[in-house]
């Protein structure tokens, strides 16, 4: 099918771009998402997309896959003008789609999930035997190793993404998007990910990855096109551009990719976990005898793979859920682990950051002013009589946009309006300005650009400095390098180990992977197997 | 991944967006008129005459209307805290009995203005107290609220007819209904203050608790809007999670917003009860708690928006019954097609010219803000 040299992809692409995108343009209501878009992808290539969140990559691709119409614009394929009004459209194409979350059947086996939707005919008989050979092929093409009759669910999250893949090369594309694809993946099984895209593209099919880390672009792409509010800024070739260059292009200045920060000076205990338990509904325990310390000064870092317990464990620190054993105290000295009432929590002066400010931290329908109050409402400071008073509640509002340059500067803006790192500033700024004694910050930065995350690093580490405990949660392990004073790993709800802020990423993802287990905090010891820690991730 | 939702001025929001739905709703039900061989714009004009024609017109008008305000903000209160109140018509009933209670105690010893305020007391704790316990239900055992709500509409119905065939009817009647109280026991109607204006309001039974509801959309409105717990309605009605994050206790805020809904609710029996026929008869809500729904979806949940709909509505009910008077061929049936229609535009199909409303001001606002919206795509 093909017959050029793999090895020349990386040049001059020869024949037609495998994909060539003419002047989209794509509007929601007012805001235009997609402007004037031109994009050649070359045959046989790794073609990288960056961009902040909110660039317009993940509109551009829900074009190309039929998701979405382009509101203007045209979409060659090989040379050949398509119409792609709908994911089948975008099959019959020979595109095909690996989504940041996964599409899968967890019931079902891999087989099932593979032929699911293109099954080939009303008896299944003849389609699966069928699907049985092709898919023996396709992993020995492709070094897709996984066992067709295991159901999906017990498998563990990187499995489950091949497995993706496999659907997509089963209905023969010939191009893959990724969307965000390391998102979920430990550091170890995203580089097995780029072997196995590395190795697609040796067999001439041609891969599109959407990323916001250009650490990943830098490792495995041919070219990458940058995204800045809905246009392309630029299409570079990876090997004559460095992650310098990538962020100035994303961000639209430049911009500073270390965190600076002097030695931590830490002092007393502010907030002390002792042997916390918590099992689940489903008798699942997501949390199984944490113990940790935090103390002023200092900022700990919890590094993980999304779905080890790191959520539940801000949950019952900050009084959301209550745990099933063990203990919680503040400086004040009483335990709180089994009451759920974040509001006693706020008065022992801990404040939280939540993971997910749209779900969690913020109320997308209120306006700025009444977002930036939640959780502090009853404070006597917005009262006057029996009435919330609207006067000092956007007093208050107008004062914190100032000081946190949150933009656009207007208080009477609804909340969901936005964008996601002025968001989250609004959270910041509701949860730092008190000067609460102990900080919980999950995820400060997803979803964030570029500009916005050098800000909030430096408030952090503003407040660490000032003698607060922080206790971070981050499933990006550069961001717990780069602020952490110590970095917990938490594995399948248990903590299992400590190192310093210079342990090497290695060494860390394979802990993250639960493979090593040395110096493990708590002491404990014993073989764990990662397939089925991992397995039941919740992947939301 | 939806079109991110722009802030519209008030006015849009339960002014022109409410009117554009109601003039597609009228327009359908032209199609139905024209279709049944009558003349549309003979039948829009005998509804609004019957309406807003004429003294006595307008008197019924406001009536309806007054009771569409209570059971709209029964709903638009619920709403606010994510819950549907289904049980309107029920909380309704039992506010029936909690007025009549207090007027059957009272007409015959004191002046209306002292029964008034105590039947108030009465009707809104008897609907608050039937919508409380599906409240309870939802906050401490998760039965769903739409279901219980629906089910407590069927015993209260129960409820009432074996208390007024068993209980409360007079001895020796046959009618199930309680006595006719006695003028402390009945509301001072609106025909002196017609008269103020030239107008004869004839026998239409309006009557001073169309202010009581008027007073209460303001007292929601400043419940919902300026006091923290009504702000803890909204936050867990717009985003529960948040709400618990927020250390808002959910519990506390379903009961609390269930028994003023059904407080509201209670309340719109004042009006048949005390003010129209001044006696407790079988079924006098007449569906009043389900238009509450319309209503309050029609008005955006906003108190002036459910005034603005609870009249509409008024006038649909007053107006409709003299089309059916004036043009044969359209029947009772016809006028709840219609009205049906109103409800399904105006509610279940409410969003269907949001997005473009919102666009068309989108490109008339400021270049500065549109730059802004530009930049702020949803991921």
């Amino acid at each position: 099918m093909n017959d050029r040299e793999p090895a020349a992809a990386a040049t001059e692409p020869a024949g037609p771009p495998a994909i060539e995108l003419i002047g989209i343009d794509k509007s929601f209501g007012a805001v235009r998402a997609n402007r004037d878009i031109h994009l050649k992808v070359a045959e046989a290539t790794i073609h990288g997309i960056v961009g902040e969140n909110g660039a317009g990559k993940s509109t551009l691709m829900s074009i190309l896959y039929g998701f979405y119409q382009a509101d203007r614009g045209e979409i060659v394929v090989r040379g050949r003008k398509v119409a792609i009004a709908s994911p089948d459209d975008a099959i019959a194409a020979g595109i095909g789609m690996v989504h940041q979350h996964f599409m899968l059947v967890d019931n079902f086996t891999v087989l099932e999930n593979v032929i699911l939707g293109a099954e080939g005919g009303a008896l299944l008989r003849e389609g699966v035997a069928m699907a049985r050979a092709e898919l023996t092929r396709l992993e020995r093409e492709y070094e897709l190793q996984v066992d067709p009759d295991a159901p999906v669910g017990e498998l563990p999250v990187g499995l489950q993404q091949r497995v993706e893949i496999l659907k997509a090369l089963y209905r023969g594309a010939d191009t893959l998007i990724l969307d965000e694809p390391t998102g979920v993946l430990t550091p170890s099984e995203a580089d097995h990910l780029f072997r196995i895209l590395r190795q697609l593209k040796e067999q001439g099919k041609t891969v599109i990855l959407i990323t916001h880390k250009l650490r990943e672009i830098m490792a495995v792409t041919d070219r990458v096109s940058v995204m800045r509010r809905g246009e392309i800024v630029g299409t570079l070739k990876t090997a004559e551009t460095g992650p310098e260059e990538l962020a100035e292009l994303m961000v639209g200045r430049r911009v500073l990719l270390r965190v600076e920060k002097a030695e931590a000076a830490p002092g007393a205990p502010l907030l002390r976990v002792e042997n916390l338990t918590l099992v689940d509904a489903r008798g699942v325990k997501r949390l199984d005898d944490v113990s940790l310390t935090v103390r002023a000064g200092e900022i700990v870092g919890i590094a993980g793979v999304s779905g080890n317990g790191q959520s539940e464990l801000l949950e019952v620190i900050a009084g959301i859920r209550p745990a099933t054993s063990g203990a919680v105290f503040l400086a004040d000295g009483s335990d709180l682990a089994r009451s759920a009432d974040p509001a006693r929590r706020r008065q022992g002066g801990l404040a939280h950051v939540p993971e997910d400010r749209r779900r969690m931290g913020l109320v997308m329908a209120f306006e700025e002013n009444e977002s930036a109050i939640l959780g502090y409402h009853d404070d006597p400071l917005y009262r006057s009589g029996a009435f919330l008073s609207r006067e000092k509640v956007r007093a208050d509002a107008r004062d914190k946009i100032r000081r946190y340059d949150i933009r656009p500067p207007d208080c009477r803006l609804l909340t969901e309006n936005f964008s996601g790192g002025n968001q989250q500033k609004i959270v910041l700024a509701r949860e730092m300005e008190r000067g609460p004694d102990v900080l919980l910050v999950g995820q400060p930065t997803r979803g964030v650009d570029i500009g916005a995350i050098e800000f909030i690093h430096r408030q952090l580490v503003a407040m660490r400095d000032a003698g607060k405990a922080i206790l971070l949660v981050s499933v990006e392990l550069d961001e717990i390098r780069a602020l952490s004073d110590r970095i917990l790993v938490m594995f399948a709800g248990r903590i299992v180990g400590e190192r310093g802020p210079d342990a090497g990423e290695g060494e860390l993802g394979l802990m993250m992977a639960g493979i090593e287990q040395a110096g493990a905090a708590d002491g404990r010891s014993g073989p764990v197997v990662p397939g089925l820690a991992l397995k039941g991730v919740p992947t939301r | 991944m939806s079109a991110p939702a722009a802030k519209l001025p008030l006015w849009v929001e339960v002014g022109l967006i409410p009117l554009v739905n109601v003039a597609v709703a009228f327009l359908v039900a032209g199609l139905v008129v024209l279709f049944i061989g009558e003349s549309p714009l003979q039948a829009v004009r005998i509804l609004l005459w019957g309406a807003l024609g004429f003294g006595e017109g307008i008197g019924f008008t406001l009536f309806y209307t007054t009771n569409f305000i209570f059971t709209g903000l029964a709903v638009a209160v619920a709403f606010h805290a994510g819950l549907f109140n289904i049980g309107g018509e029920g909380q309704a009933y039992l506010g029936g009995l909690g007025a009549a209670l207090a007027a059957l105690a009272l007409d015959r010893v004191v002046p209306w203005y002292v029964t008034f305020p105590l039947a108030i007391c009465g009707a809104a704790l008897f609907g608050a107290a039937w919508a409380f316990i599906p409240a309870w239900l939802q906050a401490r055992r998760g039965s769903h609220i739409v279901i219980t709500t629906i089910m407590f509409n069927f015993i209260a119905s129960s409820l009432m007819v074996w208390l007024l065939v068993d209980h409360l009817s007079p001895a020796g009647s046959m009618q199930p209904e309680t006595r006719t109280f006695a003028a402390g026991g009945a509301l001072p109607e609106l025909g002196p203050l017609f008269g103020l204006f030239g107008a004869d309001m004839g026998a239409a039974p309006a009557n001073i608790s169309l202010f009581l509801a008027l007073f209460a959309c303001l007292a929601v409105y400043l419940f919902i809007w300026r006091t923290r717990l009504g702000y803890e309605i909204r936050a867990t009605g717009l985003n529960p999670t948040a709400a618990v994050y927020a250390g808002i206790s959910t519990v506390k805020v379903t009961l609390v917003a269930m028994f003023l809904s059904g407080a509201l609710a209670g309340m719109m029996a004042l009006n048949p009860v005390l003010g129209e026929q001044q006696r407790l008869q079988i079924d006098f809500v007449q569906g009043a708690g389900f238009v509450g729904i319309a209503v309050a979806l029609m008005g955006r949940a906003h108190p002036l928006g459910v005034v603005l709909a609870a009249f509409l509505f008024g006038m649909l009910y007053q107006g409709g019954a003299e089309l059916a008077f004036d043009m044969p061929t359209i029947s009772r049936d016809m006028i709840v097609v219609i009205q049906a229609l109103v409800i399904l535009f105006a509610g279940a199909l409410e969003h269907m010219f949001r997005p473009g409303i919102a666009r068309a001001f989108a490109l008339m606002s400021s270049p500065q803000r549109r730059r802004l919206a530009a930049g702020e795509e949803a991921p």
